[in-house]
């Protein structure tokens, strides 16, 4: 392959921040027609290195070569039209305009006396939503679609011009399996046009289903490059973090304690329905299922976002009314979101303060807020969840998206409550702190929590639940004991294929 | 030296530019009126924005939670009025309570739309901007208020009194920016604020209660406008029905000039009190240079609109970018 030449090369990139060497002398070169991927912990620069090619930041030192000529990238816009495009780890779409409209942002077709052409734009996205089998239509708003779907509007956007590079940062995060599997086909198309493809994610099984070849980052360190077909999973993981990463299943033969948390026939107009479950201290239960099943519904409902239509919900044998997030809290109960950007975090506060906003109150000395105990939780978390920043003052804003991501749950899990609830809580969060963090649950759970874990991947549920429920279209449809499951009944019972057995 | 380029320029402009213009501005009044420079004037500068001053306190923290406050003017028109009339009526007493009383419940009303209903800020406080001054003008029947013995009263303390040779006004705003400063900067409620202004789902999802955060911001506000009505009124000692008129915009102006983004989440106290000052100082400049009264409006203007493309230029880095 080191015949052909580079459609994109990076030499010697260096990119610091305040306090932080994001990227220190980066070399890299992208080939027509390959998916190169770029792997490293959280933190380790991927972002920041395509986000220098994207022409959303500037190189402190080194050079970016398209096609064997060196370019400077003033902007997206010029990146995008010296063939570039990048898609975006965060969505960075307009809630209020149409798909059509964010598809073709900044270049919207023209007719005479400038205005846009309706007609053609309609068209042309057409065209583009068709090859990617999604169930919007180009008229739709942004606001009202899915996380995943406004991700597929992000990678829409790729498919406009004649690109000769295309970035995916964590395209997969919120995709359901369907949804990457067109995803999947997208790129072996791209592919096969010569478009040069760097492709960033922490999920391994995708690496070794679609990439060429793989380059890591460690510390803003360029670590190397090796051909997928000739490295493992331990193979990588060893360049990432340097060292081997244990993932046996931590089997803590805990007693499990009384019910803490109990679910009767919970319905909330046709987001869910009947929906009845409990769970003991000690206890980790998962909820699986498809995006749109109404787990993350459930878990609102619980957190007193959502007012239930029917049921009840009892905490310790007594029937509990949440009508507020405040409520919860007062009851013990946590809740780390699946949206990190919209609702778990304040992005321009500092890192202290938003993880002990949930405890503001609580944590005072005299009327003030007590900073030193708020910087001794902080410290504390930022050690048990690897959390990389250079201190407290930082932004939360300016983290990268897994330590972001870390600092959610970092926030919910210093509350100790007594039912932690968990929606997706490893999105965009590497191998290595992966690990630790499904240690961690099953380790709060060994100390008497009751804990819930929704997640749409189902390694995790297999390797973090006790219990796993299996939800289709707003309701339960069977209920799994960690010794009965096997991948193909839990498939089988979240595509709606099983009626509901008691377990 | 390093070379300047003209990106590094634009950068730094727009980072320092509010402070870079103010240095302009002081280098050029000094020269024209050397007066600019003096003690006496900056005592002079600083008594006469002690209640516009006042008044900002108040709205930095509606604007850091997120929402707007343009009816303080015509409430301190209000307060003025009404402190004023009761006087005469009760005694001076009673009457200040009793102003603080009625100007809070104002506030309140505003709160209770904008935080409980969640009605538009900027709709809500610009219907209130109308309402107060037709409730001001019925209550004054459209008539100057004067205190009728204006030497058998030790009402005249608050705004024309002083403690150690520093006139009250100053005081009280020194007083008043140094409690709210620690409450906004030291407080669990300061926090809640900047994260309601800063994103208010996340807010609801950490369990706090946004409505009342904003409520209790816009009663923050109306204790500020009923300080700055009390200063007033004990100032002049009589007051026309339109004291604050048009106060909404210059108070805006120095909250936002202070670098609290419109946006909500951000700003300080003291950013504020600085903002406050700027403009002080460059509407006291322009009239020692004998610049007309009324070019200071459309002045006040430009430094709003100044104020806010410097705003969005620093956090995008540069002064002009192709997208917002
Ligand atoms: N705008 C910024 N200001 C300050 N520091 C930043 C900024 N952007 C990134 N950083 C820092 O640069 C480093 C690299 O961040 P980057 O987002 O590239 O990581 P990443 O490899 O993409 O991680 P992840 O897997 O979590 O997405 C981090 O330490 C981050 O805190
Ligand atoms: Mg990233």
């Amino acid at each position: 392959m080191t015949d052909e030449t580079p459609v994109l090369r990076l030499e010697g990139i260096v990119k610091t921040f305040p306090g932080v060497r994001a990227l220190d002398g980066v070399s890299l070169s992208i080939l027509p027609g390959e998916v190169h991927a770029l792997m490293g912990e959280n933190g380790a620069g991927k972002s920041t290195l395509m986000k220098v090619l994207g022409g959303i930041h500037q190189p402190d030192e080194g050079q970016i070569i398209v096609e064997e000529k060196p370019v400077v990238m003033s902007g997206p816009l010029d990146a995008k039209a010296k063939g570039i495009v990048f898609i975006h780890q965060e969505l960075s779409l307009a809630d209020e305009l149409s798909v059509a409209e964010n598809i073709y942002l900044g270049e919207l077709p023209r007719k005479r006396f400038g205005l846009v052409d309706w007609a053609e734009l309609e068209a042309k996205t057409k065209a583009i939503l068709e090859k990617l089998k999604v169930s919007f239509n180009a008229k739709t708003r942004v606001g009202d679609l899915s996380i995943a779907n406004q991700q597929m509007v992000e990678i829409a956007r790729a498919l406009t011009v004649d690109a000769k590079a295309v970035i995916f940062d964590e395209p997969t995060a919120s995709l359901t399996d369907a949804e990457k599997v067109v995803l999947f086909e997208v790129i072996s198309d791209l592919q096969e046009q010569g478009v040069g493809i760097a492709y960033i994610s922490h999920r391994m099984e995708e690496i070794f289903k679609i990439t060429d070849r793989i380059s890591v980052l460690r510390d803003g360190q360029y670590q190397g490059t090796v051909n997928t077909a000739e490295t493992d999973e331990e193979g990588v993981t060893q360049m990432m973090i340097g060292r081997k990463l244990d993932l046996s299943r931590n089997e803590s033969h805990h007693e499990l304690g009384d019910v803490a948390l109990e679910v009767r026939g919970l319905s909330c107009g046709d987001l869910f329905q009947d929906v009845s479950f409990e769970v003991r201290r000690g206890e980790v239960v998962g909820f699986y299922g498809l995006v749109g099943a109404g787990r993350t519904e459930i878990a609102e409902t619980l957190f007193g976002l959502r007012d239930p239509t029917a049921g009840t919900i009892l905490m310790d044998g007594e029937e509990v009314r949440i009508h507020s997030p405040y409520d919860a809290i007062e009851r013990g109960i946590s809740l780390v979101p699946e949206d990190r950007k919209g609702q778990g975090l304040v992005l321009g506060m500092n890192c202290r303060d938003n993880m002990t906003l949930p405890q503001v109150d609580d944590l005072k000395a005299g009327p003030f807020v007590a900073e030193g105990a708020e910087i001794a939780i902080f410290d504390q978390y930022r050690d048990k969840l690897d959390i990389r920043t250079p201190g407290w003052k930082q932004l939360v804003g300016n983290l990268s998206g897994g330590n972001q991501q870390k600092i959610v749950i970092g926030k919910w899990l210093s509350m100790h409550p007594n039912v932690l609830i968990v929606d997706e809580p490893t999105r965009g969060i590497d191998v290595g702190s992966k690990a630790e963090i499904h240690n961690l649950l099953r380790e709060l759970a060994a100390q008497g929590y009751a804990v819930i874990v929704i997640s749409s991947e189902m390694p995790e549920v297999l390797h973090v639940a006790d219990r796993i429920v299996a939800m289709y279209s707003g309701r339960i449809m069977r209920t799994f004991t960690s010794e009965e499951v096997t991948e193909e009944n839990l498939i089988a019972a979240i595509s709606g294929l099983e009626t509901e057995k008691v377990a | 030296m390093a070379e300047f380029t003209k990106q590094d320029i634009g950068k730094l402009l727009a980072k320092q530019g509010i402070l870079i213009a103010f240095a302009v501005f002081i280098v050029g009044f000094t020269i024209a009126n050397p007066k600019f420079l003096t003690i006496d004037n900056f005592e002079n500068v600083v008594r006469s924005s002690a209640i516009l001053g006042v008044m900002a306190l108040g709205v930095t923290f509606v604007v850091i939670s997120g929402n707007l406050d343009l009816s303080v003017g015509s409430m301190m028109s209000f307060s003025t009025i009404v402190v004023l009339d009761l006087h005469d009526k009760l005694g001076p007493t009673l009457a200040i309570p009793a102003m603080f009383a009625m100007t809070l419940c104002l506030g309140a009303f505003i709160g209770i739309l904008v935080g409980y209903l969640k009605l538009n800020s900027l709709i809500v406080t610009l219907g209130m901007l109308s309402a107060i001054h037709g409730l001001t003008l019925t209550y004054s029947g459209g008539k100057n208020i004067d205190i009728a013995d204006k030497e058998g009263t030790w009402f005249a303390i608050f705004g024309q009194g002083n403690v150690m040779g520093i006139q009250t006004p100053i005081l009280i705003f020194i007083a008043l920016a140094a409690l709210l400063g620690i409450i906004l900067a030291k407080t669990p409620f300061g926090r809640k604020v900047y994260a309601v202004g800063g994103n208010g789902t996340a807010a609801t999802f950490s369990g706090i209660r946004r409505a009342r955060v904003v409520f209790l911001c816009y009663i923050m506000s109306a204790f500020c406008v009923a300080t700055a009505g009390l200063i007033q009124a004990s100032r002049s000692m009589g007051s026309q029905n339109t004291v604050g008129q048009g106060l909404e915009l210059e108070v805006l102006a120095a909250v936002i000039l202070g670098g609290a983004s419109l946006l909500g989440g951000s700003g300080t106290i003291f950013k504020t009190v600085i903002g406050v000052l700027i403009l002080g100082f460059i509407q006291n400049g322009l009239l020692l240079v004998g610049l007309d009264f009324s070019v200071q409006y459309v002045v006040t203007w430009v430094i709003i609109i100044l104020a806010v493309w410097l705003d969005i230029a620093a956090k995008r880095g540069k002064l002009m970018s192709p997208i917002a």
